[in-house]
């Protein structure tokens, strides 16, 4: 297969960045998105010039450093699956791929296709843990919890923080990013202590890093790699006002 | 003259050793800890829970990742799960059953003491991932459930779906992150560690390069941890990230910290096989799965029919056949180097015939289709997802990869390398897990080390000695970032006509035909010559298109290949010397009539640890003998 | 105060404050609609006059009233800084963005589909509220202007348009809404839905009724 390519290319923070043509031939189906990115960069290096950056890593779709704006969708258009994990089956010979990084005003473009994500980091810092120090903890089975809230949790805690959420939603909210740490800890007993102050912190931290708010669009749960649901929200919101009182 | 290690291991029976030794060992009183700054560098389960315990004691702690957020750490990709013998099962497990498991599995090259204390501390670790609100799979009851893992016959394996290394790696980082909400740790994204920095022979801090505008910048410290990982991508292709590497321990290496057993790689049983040229890694798949799929492979060599129309009686069932009673749970290397043989054997399934089918019709049939998408669904989404195959309907393919490395730098029992200040914990230490590591082990190594052996060890080093503030000014931090420089500038300079990639790409080929998951003589020492050669043709025409001065992929990988050459050197000469076969070493010169690795406990029952002596020059080895006071070594056996 | 405040200064807030006078303005439509059904008891219009004359006329209404225009002006005010916020949040644009195919494409027009629905607003107080609260007094039956309104077919085509895009605006914006308040969740997801269709299907085609009658029957 071959395809042409408009990339997005931007050689720095504050400078003005401009979409730039490729093509590249001999694509295989089962190559991976990136992989076919690799070898546009392998053609750039070797006429020295330099390669599109892009932030990628464990490439199967579990460390949430990749996240590419392929033709209009987060991701790419395979449902569930990040960047790395999508084929190039997905697309038809000759078919002309637009890639741009994420957009928010959150998620500044450091170069090329890579965003500082940080913001989601803050996020965490402002109250998405359990305030426990190591040692002196309760055994392990000291305190059941049922199968169903822990399945849930795990639904909600299988978020890898790459961002199509905010990349997705028209207002580049990172509503299911944050709803989705706060159900996981919301639904284990190990999270009751701090549940209110929790809320209340990181919706704070979200909103202070400029993300935009929910408009229950659901894109971001059409978008998700992980299919973590816009449930996770409405248990958010619902955290959000039992806070207040 | 090889001087004699010492490693620090306390005396006394084996179940009181980290005990008497906690005792004994110095205390910082809890005033006096924020005088003292520790460096941490890399973010994975190892980096993030000592970087946060220290915090939570009172020490002032830098963190260094080359990733833009800690949670990025290839701990993350971890599925399977974590061991601990809870005896939760009421199968039999304790902490002497986990012990004598791990010092078999690693097929007697790893320290009793050290293992021992692994695994008793492993329980504490289940404790506190539970209370962070990790959450594990749990039973109807509420209480947690278990797996099995190979090499085991008990079920001490928790897990979090497929997804195990991801929860844990969140528990920590949420830990780390709550300590960075504090203050009591300054993390600083996309730096990457270039080059350690020694003042009087102690490790005092490191380069590191700035990702993003390329600049070095030095941090100062009066401890350095490095937890950063394997260096499995040596291969090229392996089961690690794409920026895992080994430029850390590499360049601590080089300052004088001894590599242990460079040699002992671990090749995962269960991949997916490789497809193309272009193939950039391989993906596990989890070895939860033989917990349900049964491997087998055609009995007729080159049976090209598919595996439907392939009759029960026609197929081997390899696994269950040689080793009955650990069946489909045998350890990984004897997992890996059995398919390897039925695959040069003519009996490989697929288009390219490097792979075997993984089953799971029978536990289909058994349980139905949502007991096992229930358990395994995301395996089966990525395999799908990767192949285009539906494992629901056809068996999977699978064929081994690099996934592991067991050498590391050489620590001693506290985890301090040759170099005084220098600890290294994970798997980028020569670690606990021998010539081999049983499956859910490294994530409690891991953790062990960071929640609960370095926050003592650590007081220890610093209680011991004085500490004179070293500025960043030090001439020693110039000397470091001008030596840093001059490599990039010779990387960029050299302007010549092949990739960092294509270098990379032969360099593992190189590696994986000849040190990989069989190894001879004759092949080792093809490798020692085409090494070197390959090294000085990559200085001297290698192309780094860009500026050092800016966010350049080239830049970073050309340091970290760089660094691959001498390595893979080292490993070959590792691999060489070591005239026996032992768990993920496999010299076919050494098997036994059944093709079994065949050790020599006469000759080879101690660590290697090489000290650098100048790029190109022949290391010196250093050995710490082994001593088996408590599990008799013996050929080890899985029938 | 200060919990208001406080709800207010967070999106969250702002949202919920969005949606629960959304909530009852949808409340007061139904009120509105079954007042409006008097116009088709074929009796001339007394009913309907009578019930128009007595409202104004009770204190308790017009203490109401206001507190209506109060919760109108939270609900326009509030979602327009809501929208301002959200778009700043976005400031470079994506050259292809298909959102078609991850959102329904009336979730995102809510401030188009409201701004509309406030002109009608506008339009329709200046036509039957204004003279009646504020005229001289020589005002002659509501029912009479109802039937001059609507004797103009562009006026009639105007409200109905009006209605099809209140119809948009309340298709997202109950169970918006009650997604907001947490309510949403997969039990309750259904009964949700079921009930946001008799809002916004139901209500405005009962607004529509009216223009549509007079079409028929000039």
């Amino acid at each position: 297969m071959n395809f042409t390519l408009k990339i997005w290319r931007q050689p720095g923070r504050t400078s003005a960045g401009t979409f730039k043509q490729y093509t590249i031939d001999g694509v295989a189906a089962d190559m991976s998105f990136l992989e076919m990115l690799d070898g546009v960069n392998q053609k750039l290096v070797r006429g020295g010039e330099d390669a599109i950056a892009f932030d990628s890593d464990c490439r199967e779709g579990i460390c949430g450093s990749c996240g590419l704006f392929i033709n209009g969708r987060a991701h790419g258009p395979a449902r569930g699956v990040a960047t790395c994990e999508l084929r190039m089956r997905h697309f038809t010979d000759g078919e002309a791929i637009t890639v741009e990084p994420w957009r928010a005003k959150a998620f500044p473009v450091i170069k090329d296709l890579v965003v500082d994500r940080t913001g989601f980091d803050r996020i965490i810092q402002a109250g998405g843990y359990v305030s426990v120090n190591t040692g002196g903890v309760p055994d392990a089975n000291a305190i059941p919890v049922p199968k169903h809230s822990a399945e849930e949790a795990m639904d909600a805690a299988a978020c890898i923080g790459c961002g199509a959420c905010v990349a997705a939603c028209k207002n580049g909210s990172a509503s299911l990013f944050v709803a989705a740490k706060i159900s996981h800890l919301a639904l284990l007993p190990q999270g009751q202590a701090e549940r209110k102050d929790r809320v209340t912190k990181m919706v704070a931290a979200m909103d202070e890093e400029g993300f935009g708010g929910c408009s229950n669009t659901y894109a971001c749960e059409a978008e998700c790699p992980k299919l973590i649901p816009v449930t996770t929200i409405a248990r958010m919101n619902r955290e959000f006002l039992l806070a207040k009182k | 003259m090889p001087t004699t290690l010492n490693s620090q291991i306390p005396g006394g029976p084996i179940e009181k050793r980290w005990d008497d030794h906690r005792f004994s060992m110095k205390l910082v009183n809890p005033a006096n800890k924020r005088k003292y700054h520790v460096i941490v560098i890399g973010t994975g389960l190892a980096g993030s829970s000592a970087a946060a315990t220290l915090a939570e004691l009172g020490y002032r702690v830098t963190v260094l990742s080359f990733h833009e957020s800690p949670r990025r750490a290839h701990s993350i990709a971890a599925q399977g799960g974590i061991n601990a013998p809870k005896n939760y099962q009421n199968d039999g497990d304790s902490v002497w059953r986990l012990f004598y498991d791990t010092v078999k599995g690693g097929d007697y090259r790893a320290r009793e003491s050290n293992v021992y204390r692994l695994a008793q501390v492993s329980g504490s670790i289940i404790d506190q991932c539970v209370a962070q609100g990790v959450p594990f799979a749990r039973e109807y009851g509420g209480l947690l459930d278990n797996r099995s893992f190979g090499g085991a016959q008990v079920s001490r394996t928790f897990y979090a779906r497929g997804q195990t290394g991801q929860q844990l790696l969140l528990g920590a980082y949420q830990a780390l992150s709550k300590e960075i909400a504090k203050k009591r740790v300054t993390f600083y994204p996309r730096r990457e560690m270039l080059d350690l920095v020694l003042i009087d022979g102690r490790a005092r801090g490191v380069v590191a390069r700035n990702m993003v505008d390329g600049s070095l910048e030095s941090y100062t410290g009066d401890a350095v941890i490095l937890a950063t990982g394997g260096y499995g991508n040596v291969f090229y292709l392996s089961t690690n990230a794409k920026a895992s590497n080994a430029t850390a321990i590499w360049r601590a290496h080089k300052r004088g910290a001894f590599f242990g057993n460079p040699c002992y790689t671990q090749i995962h049983p269960t991949c997916i096989p490789v497809g193309s040229g272009f193939q950039s890694k391989l993906t596990l798949m989890s070895e939860s799965l033989r917990n349900d799929g049964r491997i087998w492979v055609p009995k007729k060599a080159g049976d090209a029919r598919a595996p439907g129309d392939i009759p029960e009686n026609e197929r081997d069932y390899y696994l269950e056949r040689l080793y009955p009673s650990f069946g489909n749970l045998v350890p990984r290397d004897v997992a890996s180097r059995r398919a390897k043989e039925m695959c040069d054997n003519g009996h490989g399934v697929g288009t390219t015939k490097l792979a075997v089918y993984l089953d799971f019709a029978d536990a289909i049939r058994r349980n139905g289709a949502d007991w096992v998408r229930e358990k395994y669904g995301n395996l089966f989404d990525m395999y799908h997802e990767i192949t285009g195959e539906n494992a629901y309907e056809v068996p999977m393919r699978i064929y081994p990869a690099v996934h592991y490395t067991m050498g590391g730098l050489w620590v001693d029992y506290n985890l301090m390398s040759t170099i005084p200040g220098m600890f290294v914990l994970g798997e980028a230490n020569f670690s606990d897990h021998g010539a081999n590591r049983l499956g859910a082990s490294a994530l409690m190594q891991g953790l062990a080390d960071g929640y609960f052996i370095i926050p003592y060890t650590i007081g220890n080093y610093l209680a011991s000695g004085t500490f004179t503030p070293a500025g960043t000014d030090h001439a020693a931090f110039r000397d470091a970032e001008k030596s840093v420089a001059g490599v990039t500038a010779r990387l960029l300079g050299a302007k010549g006509k092949k990739t960092v990639e294509e270098y990379h790409r032969e360099l593992g080929t190189l590696m994986w035909d000849n040190c990989g998951m069989a190894r001879t003589a004759e092949k080792l020492k093809k490798a020692l010559t085409e090494i070197p050669l390959l090294r000085e043709d990559f200085w001297k025409n290698v192309t780094v298109p860009g500026s050092s001065d800016d966010l350049n992929g080239e830049v970073e990988r050309a340091h970290r290949v760089a660094d691959y050459f001498e390595l893979a050197e080292l490993m070959v000469r590792d691999a060489l010397h070591r005239e026996e076969s032992a768990g993920g070493h496999f010299r076919e010169e050494y098997q036994t009539s059944e093709g079994e690795a065949k050790r020599d406990d006469e000759k080879f029952s101690y660590v290697a640890a090489w000290e650098f002596a100048g790029t190109g020059a022949e290391p010196v080895l250093h050995k710490e003998p082994l001593a088996f006071e408590y599990v008799k070594p013996s050929q080890r056996s899985y029938k | 105060m200060g919990l208001l405040t406080d709800l207010y200064s967070s999106s969250i807030g702002k949202k919920i404050t969005v949606g629960l006078t959304g909530i009852l303005l949808c409340a007061y439509l139904v009120v509105h609609l079954a007042g409006n059904m008097l116009l088709f008891r074929g009796d001339g219009g007394a009913a309907f006059d009578a019930y128009a004359d007595v409202l104004p006329s009770l204190l308790v209404i017009r203490i109401i009233e206001i507190g209506l225009f109060a919760v109108f002006l939270l609900h326009i005010v509030t979602g327009t800084i809501v929208w301002i916020q959200n778009r700043r949040a976005r400031p470079v644009p994506y050259a292809v963005h298909k959102k078609n195919d991850t959102s329904d494409p009336l979730s995102r027009i809510m401030f188009v589909t409201g701004s509309v629905v406030f002109i009608f607003l506008v339009v329709h107080l200046n036509t039957f509220w204004v003279p009646a609260r504020f005229g001289d007094g020589s005002h002659h039956s509501m029912y009479g202007t109802v039937v001059e309104a609507f004797s103009s077919p562009l006026y009639s085509v105007f409200y109905l348009l009006a209605m099809v895009l209140l119809a948009f605006h309340l298709r997202h914006g109950f169970q918006s809404a009650l997604q907001t308040f947490g309510l949403k969740n997969l039990k309750y997801t259904r009964a949700i839905e079921a009930a946001g269709l008799i809002f916004w299907l139901l209500i405005p085609v009962g607004f529509a009724t009216i223009p549509i009658f007079y079409l028929l029957n000039p």
